[in-house]
């Protein structure tokens, strides 16, 4: 199993979301994130006084798959979240022990 | 007794008590989440000391019978008691709409001193300086009948032109500027002044107290003609064209300096020109208020940098806006007065240089006498109870070290 995480532009996250149920993924976790990449932050300018953001607000997109199906997931994810721009975001993949699902006590591929 | 200018005066004595309110919302917007609380604490306490100060001695002070066109007799009317005996609506409102003025006058001050003043301190200096600063210098420019020390006719221009001061350029809007800069380096500049972001936490919080200031300052300018009359009809009609072109000139500076026309920008511009039109309202025809207003936000959106280059921390621009489009009003007088309206003719309209002397020279006494007692209180306050919170106060926030609350639940 595999734990696909996406840090994306907020804005982008009801496409992505679309994405991933064409995909036939069944579950979503989405989160508010603050943080930086090679856009940095930006520049606000009050009444004169310049200061600078260094975190800029992000959406994660936490997503658990059946290995084979991750790089479909992962395109998904891309296809739907890229404007071109800089500041976009990442996707990433890790390797997952277990999963249970809480309300039967399933555990494994069952519990997705 | 005429029913129409009291009802007009009642009116607008609500009217000017709203501002302190707006005030807080406005000053409480631009300041950081965890200090909003205080901040606007300082105009709701200055309600409560004001009102205080006002009915033992401020009237008295004020309005009662002149000592040597100085102050007018600290005894005059402890608590009021005289004039509401009186059963006269007029002066007993009239004293209710000087309560509010003396009010606002300094909770203006607070804007200054954001995160790091001893609320008792603060109160305490309220007091005294409505006592000791605001209500003499109100005194000399409305008292006794216009006839006190800067009055038109007063002993200090006795053949001379002017000085006018409608609404409080110089008793309310130099005076609260100058006080605000002398607390400010008393209090020194706030940890991380210059260097940290202290960017406003809730815009739309100065846009909505923008607006209701605007509204309250109609009370302000059109009930200081004390009637509902021509005066008040053009003080009206000059207070908004001012505030209206003041957001013009300022978001003229913002566009062409930092790139964007700021919503910040725009409630600034409105305070801007509607402090500028101040003591003018009464004086100058529409093209005057226009300018007024228009370079009232120019000069108040270039001032509020100076901040910086000379490091001092007027945390939310009390003098860049108070002091300096007070002034700029006080001296327009004696630039653009159109001479029809109200008494003296300008220098552009046929007047002479002499009204804007006499201006320059009321705006003056007001700043000297301003700083030098606002510094003694000030200085009194330092050596005894102390202004300042700790420095852990201060960055954990002086909301929850002196009020025990905190205005949202995760503030920075």
């Amino acid at each position: 199993m595999k734990l696909v995480t996406a840090i994306i532009q907020p804005h982008r996250t009801d496409e992505v979301r679309a994405a991933l149920e064409a995909a036939g993924v069944k579950g979503v976790t989405v989160s508010e994130a603050a943080g930086y990449g090679r856009q940095k932050g930006h520049t606000e300018v009050y009444r004169g006084a310049e200061y600078t953001v260094d975190l800029v607000p992000k959406a994660r997109m936490e997503v658990l798959v059946d290995d084979a199906d991750a790089a479909t997931v992962t395109e998904a994810i891309v296809s739907a979240a890229q404007t071109g721009k800089i500041g976009d975001g990442k996707v990433w993949t890790v390797t997952v022990d277990d999963v249970a699902r809480v309300r039967t006590g399933e555990h494994g591929p069952d519990a997705l | 007794m005429d029913s129409g200018n009291i009802a007009w005066l009642l009116t607008s004595a609500s009217l000017v008590l709203l501002m302190t309110p707006a005030l807080a919302l406005f000053y409480g917007g631009m300041s950081r989440g965890k200090s909003v609380l205080n901040m606007m604490m300082m105009s709701f306490g200055a309600m409560g000391v004001g009102v205080l100060a006002w009915i033992t001695f401020g009237y008295s002070i004020s309005a009662g019978d002149t000592m040597n066109d100085i102050i007018g007799d600290p005894f005059y009317d402890f608590g009021l008691a005289d004039t509401m005996a009186s059963g006269d609506a007029m002066g007993i409102i009239s004293a209710g709409f000087g309560a509010t003025f003396a009010i606002i006058t300094v909770a203006l001050i607070s804007g200054s001193v954001a995160d790091r003043m001893k609320f008792s301190a603060w109160l305490l200096f309220a007091f005294l300086w409505v006592i000791f600063v605001y209500s003499p210098v109100s005194h000399w420019v409305w008292g006794d009948g216009f006839a006190a020390l800067l009055g038109p006719d007063g002993p200090l221009f006795e053949s001379l032109p002017g000085p006018y001061d409608f609404a409080g350029g110089t008793v309310v809007h130099i005076n609260a500027g100058v006080a605000g800069l002398v607390l400010a380096l008393l209090l020194g500049v706030r940890k991380g002044f210059g260097k940290e972001p202290m960017r406003p936490h809730n815009l739309p919080f100065v846009m909505l107290g923008a607006a209701l200031l605007w509204f309250g300052w109609f009370g302000f300018n059109a009930g200081s003609a004390f009637a509902a009359d021509g005066f008040a009809a053009t003080a009206w009609v000059n207070t908004t064209i001012a505030a209206g072109i003041g957001i013009l000139g300022w978001l003229v500076v913002e566009k062409i300096r930092d790139g964007k026309a700021t919503s910040l920008g725009a409630a600034s511009g409105v305070v801007a020109g509607l402090v500028a039109i101040t003591p003018a309202c009464a004086s100058v025809d529409a093209f005057g208020a226009a300018i007024i207003g228009l370079l009232a936000g120019v000069l108040s959106a270039l001032a509020v940098g100076l901040k910086y280059k000379f490091g001092y921390d007027d945390s939310l621009d009390v003098v860049g806006v108070h002091l300096v489009s007070g002034l700029w009003g006080t001296l327009a007088i004696g630039l653009i007065a159109n001479g029809t309206i109200n008494g003296d003719a300008g220098l552009f309209y046929g007047g002479g240089i002499s009204l804007l002397g006499v201006q320059a020279a009321a705006a003056a006494v007001t700043i000297v006498y301003s700083a030098i007692a606002t510094l003694i209180i000030g200085l009194a306050l330092k050596y005894t109870i102390g202004l300042r919170v700790s420095e852990e106060v201060e960055i954990t926030g002086i909301d929850l070290a002196e009020h025990g609350e905190t205005a949202y639940e995760e503030a920075k």
